[in-house]
């Protein structure tokens, strides 16, 4: 064994490598490990393993862990640490670790590497199924590791099997629907205390099995009694190990047990050269079996056996540490006070049931074994081993603790960390409370870091003493994932940063990054916002840039809009149903603007379709609505009208979309295109038109968005960056000028276009948007019959308008509410009117201007109303070419 | 031992040496039967009784009181809704906290230490300025905040432009806050059953008689039990009774989680809220973070989701708060809410004569517990809707006359 | 996570879909029905604690839609249909 060097508490130690802190400390002779959270009462390591209540460390280097059980840190070389009192601090620095993910398929996973998981594992490997795995511990074996017994080498060899992939330091921490399982593996902490950014610290597991064995083990019950909590008192299984491992502090020892495991514990002590004074035994009679195989041989080797006894208080040196123990015969009523450094608890196995319950699977009670067990009935999990009652020969007694008076009571604990006692389960029942669950509430029982691992049987058993009824009749006992407590870090996984949600880009995107936009989230999109010269914030830029539309011509990249090939000869009839308007009578190479709404007459997304053939059509929508418009086609293609030949394909990702705005746009076309006919009877409004641009196979559609003459230039994704650079350079004689999705706002809202999603929110149909021209009195569609409804038909509705602030420069805040325009400058609350969802400066107007919604807004055009201290004119909602005059240059 | 520097966290106060009878028997005959005892529950009967006088009241309780979604909520509480309707009620609600503890007599942690809803875009702002304004004009408390005024009350939050979810923007409520959910449904209980109220647990209610139109009491696992009239506020289950009456409500069920870390120092003492990304977090009196999610996807009633949607919640909630990355995931668990077609809850009749509803809370029911069962009893004891909860009604499915909170919280919390 | 036994793809996992809701939804003739039959139609969606005859679509996969009877308490599936066939019988 190598030497190992660490700091805990700004003290130097030295342990043995393979040693956990607890372990190591252990070794050095450090017993006090901490206070206690609430009663600052000296707290000593108790247990083995995750289910360790007291000795809680801040891990501070490498990646640095907050709280983590002692018992469960390898030490490595310059491992630094400190004690914590249940609550730890998080430090402001980055944690630069890598944590990654892996998902895996499997026939059949198996949790737990002891001697039952390591049978079933070879037992579904031999009949060639694929199997995984996990054990959380460092090493193989379970409690026949810990005991030090060596693993059949069969078991050892099948876990090379080429079917096995075997996992140590790997906790199952969830289990989950149709055999689903979530682990944690740790791999790197235990190699070195560095930080680890070149191989991931933590793999999350994502595992899918047919079969699931659970084969998760037991853990040991601490006994409540008077002053339980003192340094120098262990669980019985955890000291004879720690004792074998080489920790010598202990010379004397206690041994009080349930079951025959505290006899063999007593051995285990005996044999490592602890004096064992005693084994105080509450069981007076046992089976001839357990004689055979705990008493004689305890009693062989000289150790005095108290039967029908068990340990009433302690008591503790200056310092706090255990130096007795006041054992009673609760039948006589005698008592014996014998000193000692080490009390050694067996209360009887608690069998691991966490994974099972997650998945809704009830633990049952087993008097015999004294225990909460789970056998599965469900066909794809089994449970085996101790999990599932494999230790009734070990002959437990139903018993939790000794009788206790009050002031007993008060220093009786049931959960070492939350500081709750007997007494406090007392009074809990004396409130009123009897589930377990409104026990946990009253008490904190089982919410602190080990979530009630040691604790929630005894409580269990404890309240049915106080109640008198079984531990099931109080509820069953149910965990919630994860199993072990995880850093955050480890679960995000490669998600951090920019991973942390995908990010969609254009085939145009590196442009404009290179031109310095600043870019809009637009769901995932990643939009160009606008493009500033030097010097310009936002405000400049856009009037610039919508000068430039509106004057000269300017571009934009379109190609986010969401795309849709529709094919079949039904389609047009279906886009009759799925628009409020006619698209069936649409011309081939002709393309048209339609409104779609829900099947509650709101409107739910915009955008042009095209006929692009006979049976062929090209839809468009909104950017952020592109998968819920898909989704909705198809849901009603197959779920309402399968008769309707008709095939649905995005096409989003393949098109890139260049816009050409303004009245030099012609031109700029008829640069890039030198054999099209450009002319405005030879390419009519919203006509499409193929041909090559730039040398670029396209299909170039005259629709506008601004009111302006305007072209969308459709091509391959491939070929997008090509165009724009070749827009830009043919364009450069016209000074065309690259805009961004605050002046297509602007712009559009000039001419009174609404945007889906910004004079919308789901509740306004067409009527309430001014669009009633676009709805259909002749054909049904989708969400039509919902117009008729009381609430939605009613004259009155807040309807779509534009506002005029009396004072010119004066923008009105987006999303401002107004009032009647006696309210001016009054103090809220006032009743409403409107609210505000576009509002802007344009420079075409030199004024300022926004579209509302507005109470019966239609009826009130003229009115005044009053935004605060400020009052605007409700207009017509278009305030630049009222005549449609522009769009054809 | 060398020194160290541990700290501790603080003890809560205990809760009293009584608070209510552990086991009651159903009597033959109650005035009003309330199906449920959740929060919602509990408080319409505690107002029935105080406001109305009507104390002859059972409240039937499936499981343990108070262990449905009040026992796991994330406690949140706001009043800033969008639409007038919703302001109204959660204003109301938000008043009632305000002098709950006192009123009821039981330390409840109502701590309005604000609550932020962060905007991540462009057209989120634009949404959130919305919903500042409606909420100015209404006069309910307001503020909006830049980023740099969300980093000085919660110096945690990364307000660098260059991430993911970059923060451009919030607004403040600062009467927002939390409390704490077992001891608010704990001091409801023991206030009712201190003014007669029988509070029944494990009393599952499998029918109801019906006759004429009109509900005459139910059928339970313990035997019929009569009643004048009688109110179904049993959330995650509302549908199931609905059809147990004979009738349909548009309310679907699904699985919400959320989780909480270890005990930690005080880094939080704000609710921050990002409806765009799903995460909700406050760091409760003791320290540990508690945070929650989105809904699952489907129908549920298993009380657990996914745990791709518990991972996707800490990656988002990482890139918001980068000190969370050495946090500890301590508990994960799910409730069941009731979702609404348009987010807003259900108060008020129901096709049965004397049989009242009240649902659809989805996932924002907590901050409504007092002004739920305050409207809920006066609907039961006059017969007709309060001016809060009439435009609540079932029948504005019919209408259309809904009240979308979708709009401005994609996650009502 | 489900594992979603799409009748096309076999067995995939749950974030592969979207929720459809309750497979039982009749669109009525919208000009004949009445305002409480529509409102059924929009709003009204089944949600049993227990079997539940339920659509999903296969956004991510096949993208079509089908029906599945799930059980809404264990999440266990039963059998899957295509729409415009028969419903198998409700799982025991």
């Amino acid at each position: 064994m190598s030497n190992v060097t660490f700091k805990f508490d700004g003290v130097d130690y030295v342990g043995q490598a393979g040693d956990s802190l607890a372990t190591a400390l252990l070794r050095n002779g450090v017993l006090h490990f901490t206070d206690s959270t609430y009663r600052d009462r000296p707290r000593a390591v108790m247990s083995l393993w995750v289910d360790e209540p007291n000795a809680l460390v801040n891990v501070d280097s490498g990646a640095g862990e907050p709280m983590v059980p002692a018992t469960t840190v390898e030490i490595t070389e310059g491992l630094v640490a400190r004690s914590l009192s249940g609550i730890g601090d998080l430090p402001d620095t980055r944690d630069i670790s890598r944590y990654d993910r892996a998902y895996r398929y499997a026939d059949v996973l198996v949790v737990g590497a002891g001697l039952s998981g390591l049978a079933a594992a070879k037992k579904y490997a031999d009949q060639g199924k694929t199997v995984i795995i996990m054990d959380d511990q460092p090493e193989v074996g379970g409690h026949a590791h810990e005991c030090g017994q060596a693993i059949p080498t069969d078991l050892l060899s099948s876990l090379a099997h080429e079917n096995v992939t075997h996992l140590q330091r790997t906790t199952v921490i969830g289990t989950y629907d149709q055999g689903y399982a979530v682990a944690v593996e740790r791999r790197t902490d235990h190699v070195s205390s560095k930080v680890s950014t070149d191989v991931a610290r933590i793999r999350t597991w994502h595992v899918r099995a047919e079969h699931t064995v659970l084969a998760t083990g037991a853990f040991q019950r601490p006994l409540v009694f008077a002053n339980n909590d003192r340094p120098g008192i262990m669980l019985s299984h955890a000291a004879a190990t720690y004792v074998e491992r080489g920790v010598k502090m202990f010379k004397t020892a206690i041994v009080v047990t349930v079951d025959n495991q505290g006899y063999t514990d007593a051995i285990r002590l005996h044999k490592s050269g602890v004096q064992v004074l005693a084994i105080v035994d509450i069981r007076k009679k046992l089976s001839k079996a357990s004689k055979k195989s705990a008493r004689k041989p305890a009693a062989k080797l000289g150790i005095r056996i108290i039967k029908g006894a068990t340990a009433l208080d302690t008591n503790a040196t200056l310092d706090g540490i255990l130096s007795s123990v006041v054992v009673l015969d609760p039948k006589s009523g005698l008592k014996e006070t014998i000193a000692t450094d080490l009390l050694a608890i067996s209360g009887g196995w608690t069998p691991t049931v966490h994974l099972a319950t997650y998945i809704g699977i009830k633990p049952t009670w087993s008097k015999k074994r004294a225990a909460f067990v789970v056998r599965s009935k469900v066909k794809s999990i089994s449970t085996v081993g101790m999990l599932a009652g494999d230790f009734v020969e070990n002959e437990p007694a139903v018993y939790f603790g000794p009788e206790l008076d009050d002031t007993q009571a008060l220093v009786a604990f049931v959960d070492h960390q939350r500081d709750a006692t007997l007494r406090d389960l007392r009074r809990a029942v004396g409130a009123g409370m009897i589930s377990i669950e409104h026990v946990k509430r009253y008490t904190a029982i089982g919410t602190a870091h080990d979530q009630g691992k040691t604790s929630g049987t005894l409580t269990m058993g404890l309240i049915g003493n106080l109640v008198g009824l079984a531990p099931d009749e109080i509820g069953s006992l149910t965990f919630r994932p994860p199993y072990i407590a995880v850093p955050f870090a480890a679960l995000a996984g490669r998600e951090r940063g920019l991973h942390t949600e995908p990010i969609r880009t254009t085939s145009i995107h590196s442009w404009h990054v290179a031109a310095g936009a600043p870019m809009e989230d637009v769901g995932q999109w990643k939009r160009p916002w606008f493009f500033p010269k030097p010097g310009e914030d936002l405000d400049a830029a856009v009037l610039r840039e919508c000068r430039a539309a509106r004057n000269g011509v300017a571009v934009m990249d379109a190609s986010t809009l969401g795309k849709i090939d529709i094919q079949g000869k039904d389609a047009g009839a279906f886009l009759d149903q799925v628009y409020t308007n006619m698209f069936s009578t649409l011309k081939v190479g002709m393309s048209r603007y339609g409104l779609m709404c829900g099947v509650d007459g709101m409107v739910f997304d915009d955008g042009v379709t095209t006929r692009l053939g006979e049976n062929h059509w090209l839809m468009t929508t909104t950017t952020g609505g592109a998968a819920k418009v898909m989704d909705w086609l198809e849901e009603w293609l197959q779920t309402e009208w399968p008769h309707l030949e008709v095939f649905c394909t995005s096409v989003t990702e393949q098109i890139a979309t260049v816009a050409i705005v303004g009245p030099k746009s012609r031109d700029l076309l008829a640069l890039l295109s030198p054999g099209l006919d450009v002319s405005k009877e030879g390419f009519a409004f919203m006509e499409n038109k193929y041909a090559d641009v730039a040398g670029i196979p396209a299909r170039i559609a005259r629709i506008s968005f601004s009111g302006e003459l305007a072209y969308e230039i459709n091509v391959s994704a491939w070929y997008g960056l090509e165009l724009w650079n070749k827009v830009m350079e043919l364009g450069a004689a016209l000074d065309v000028t690259p805009y961004g999705t605050e002046s297509l706002h602007v712009l559009r809202a000039e001419k009174g276009f609404v945007i889906v999603g910004q004079e919308t929110d789901g509740t306004q149909t067409p009527d309430d948007l001014g669009m009633d021209w676009i709805v259909s009195k002749k054909k049904d569609f989708i969400g039509k019959r919902s117009f008729s409804r009381s609430d939605t038909s009613r004259p009155d509705r807040h309807q779509l308008v534009g506002l005029l602030p009396d004072t010119s420069e004066f923008v009105i805040p987006e999303g401002s509410y107004f009032a009647e325009v006696q309210h001016k400058g009054a103090t809220p609350p006032i009743p409403h009117i409107g609210y505000v969802t576009s509002s802007y400066f344009s420079g075409e107007l030199n004024r300022s201007f926004a579209m509302a919604l507005v109470h019966n807004g239609r009826a009130r055009i003229g009115d005044r109303v009053a935004i605060g201290n400020e009052t605007a004119v409700i207009t017509e909602p278009i305030f630049v070419d009222k005549e449609n005059v522009r769009r054809d240059g | 031992m060398a020194t160290t520097t541990r700290r501790r966290t603080v003890e809560l106060p205990e809760h009293p040496d009584f608070l209510w009878t552990a086991r009651v028997t159903p009597k033959k005959v109650y005035d009003v039967i309330i199906i449920g005892g959740g929060g919602h529950g509990l408080s319409t009967a505690y107002y029935l009784a105080k406001n109305h006088g009507i104390t002859n009241i059972a409240v039937l309780e499936k499981g343990w009181l108070a262990g449905g979604n009040m026992a796991r909520n994330t406690t949140v509480i706001r009043s800033n809704y969008l639409w007038d309707e919703s302001a109204g009620i959660y204003e109301h609600s938000l008043k009632l906290w305000e002098n709950l503890e006192e009123e009821v007599g039981y330390e409840m942690f109502f701590s309005q230490r604000g609550v932020m809803s962060l905007a991540h875009s462009v057209s989120d702002l634009r949404a959130k300025a919305r919903n500042y304004h409606a909420n100015k004009i209404n006069d309910i408390d307001s503020e909006w905040l830049t980023p740099e005024q969300v980093k000085e009350i919660a110096p945690i939050v990364n307000i660098n432009p260059d991430v993911r979810y970059p923060v451009l923007g919030a607004t403040y409520q600062p009467r927002g806050g939390i409390a704490k959910h077992d001891w608010v449904a704990w001091g409801y209980a023991k206030a009712a059953a201190d003014m007669g109220v029988d509070i029944i647990q494990g009393c599952e209610v499998t029918g109801f008689d019906i006759r004429d139109g009109k509900v005459h009491g139910v059928k339970t696992n313990l035997g019929p039990i009569a009643a004048q009239k009688v109110g179904m506020v049993a959330a995650g289950h509302s549908s199931v009774l609905a059809n147990l009456a004979g009738f349909d409500i548009p309310i679907q069920s699904r699985p919400l989680q959320a989780l909480v870390s270890e005990l930690l120092e005080q880094v939080h003492n704000t609710v921050i809220m990002s409806g765009m990304v799903h995460v909700y977090v406050s760091q409760a009196h003791k320290g540990e973070l508690v945070m929650g999610a989105g809904t699952d996807a489907f129908n549920s009633y298993a009380q657990r989701g996914g745990f791709h949607v518990i991972e996707h919640q800490l990656a988002a909630a990482i890139e918001l708060f980068p000190i969370f990355e050495r946090a500890h995931l301590l508990r994960t668990w799910g409730g069941i809410v009731d979702i609404s077609p348009d987010a807003s809850p259900i108060i008020g009749h129901t096709p049965v004569d004397n049989l009242f509803i009240n649902t659809g809370w989805g996932t924002g029911g907590f901050k409504a517990t007092p002004a739920s069962g305050w409207t809920m009893a006066h609907t039961i004891a006059t017969g007709e809707p309060h001016e809060l909860n009439a435009p609540f009604s079932l029948d504005r499915f019919v209408t259309g006359h809904l009240i979308d909170e979708h709009g401005a919280a994609g996650v009502a919390h | 996570m489900l594992h979603i036994p799409c009748p096309y793809c076999g067995p995939r996992d749950e974030t592969e879909f979207h929720y459809g809701a309750g497979a039982n939804i009749f669109y009525p003739e919208p000009s004949s029905a009445t305002d409480e039959e529509w409102s059924k139609f929009v709003f009204i969606r089944e949600n049993p604690k227990g079997w539940h005859a339920e659509r999903w679509v296969h956004s991510a996969g096949c993208r079509r839609w089908f029906n599945v009877w799930r059980n809404t308490i264990t999440h266990e599936f039963g059998p899957t249909y295509k729409p415009f066939t028969e419903q198998p019988k409700r799982p025991a």
